[in-house]
């Protein structure tokens, strides 16, 4: 056992991705959802870092995308914090059960 | 057992238990700040499949800016320490029967893939490399990912900004 095999690095982002979906799907702060979310992204961008090393065409392809995701997690951050500041000052709460605006 | 091996045992049991960690706390920025590890633990797994570039930018993006843009929005929002109750309701039962069965799924999918041999030159020149991809090969996404993270700026600001105007009608 030289080197890790790639399902080492799969079965670690295969985790990761499942602590963040449970943690976005039961908590219930907003602000953690967003975390549980950035997670998964996370998640994501070890799978393509790995492929893009022992995937069939290695390269830095998978690197540049795993940028590109890193961007738009970001962006999605930001939007989101923004999103949940006016909600709060509306509500005063941020609390997911409570955000039910288009039912009522 | 080589140094690579050892580090990437290492890097994984802080990642995981960072992430248990976030689903365990009670208190908010423990949680956040527990998250902090795992981004770091994420970054030297990067560092071992030889993208140091990346490696780099996760330290400055995820634990800098976005962990700090977190703390922020807790910081500004007002929070019940005692909120969440200790008994186990049925949608979160359901929750995790879900993602077991998404993990098992997922678990024998990688369990039956085939293996090829790894890539040995990608550390060489990492970065001037994906700079010099990032301006032929991908020069739009590039330039598009620009345009998205402007709009993403206006638009958080003027989520975020006060409407002075409806506040001095009444």
């Amino acid at each position: 056992m030289n080197n890790v095999p790639l399902s080492g690095y799969l079965l670690l982002a295969l985790v990761l991705f499942c602590i963040g979906l449970f943690g976005a799907l039961t908590k219930r702060n907003a602000v953690i959802v967003l975390i549980s979310i950035e997670l998964m992204l996370n998640a994501v961008n070890i799978n393509l870092v790995a492929f893009a090393k022992y995937g069939e065409n290695p390269g830095l392809t998978g690197q540049i995308f795993a940028l590109f995701t890193m961007t738009v997690a970001a962006a999605e951050a930001a939007v989101g914090l923004a999103i949940l500041m006016a909600l709060y000052r509306k509500r005063k709460s941020v609390h997911v059960d409570e955000m039910n605006h288009l039912k009522q | 057992m080589t140094g690579e091996v050892i580090a990437f045992f290492v890097l994984a049991i802080v990642a995981i238990m960072g992430g248990m960690l976030l689903l365990h706390l009670s208190n908010v920025v423990h949680m956040v700040v527990a998250l902090v590890f795992t981004f770091l633990a994420i970054a030297g797994i990067f560092i071992t499949l030889s993208a140091e570039f990346v490696a780099a930018v996760q330290v400055l993006i995820y634990s800098g800016a976005v962990t700090i843009i977190m703390l922020f929005g807790i910081m500004l929002t007002r929070h019940d320490d005692v909120s969440e109750k200790k008994q186990i309701k049925s949608s979160t039962l359901l929750a995790a029967g879900g993602v077991g069965a998404f993990f098992l799924l997922m678990f024998f999918a990688i369990n039956g893939m085939s293996v090829s041999e790894p890539a040995t030159n990608l550390h060489v020149d990492n970065t001037k490399r994906i700079g010099e991809l990032l301006y032929t090969n991908y020069l739009i996404p590039f330039e598009l990912i620009s345009v998205l993270l402007l709009a993403a700026l206006i638009g958080a600001i003027i989520l975020a900004k006060r409407d002075d105007k409806q506040e001095e009608k009444p």
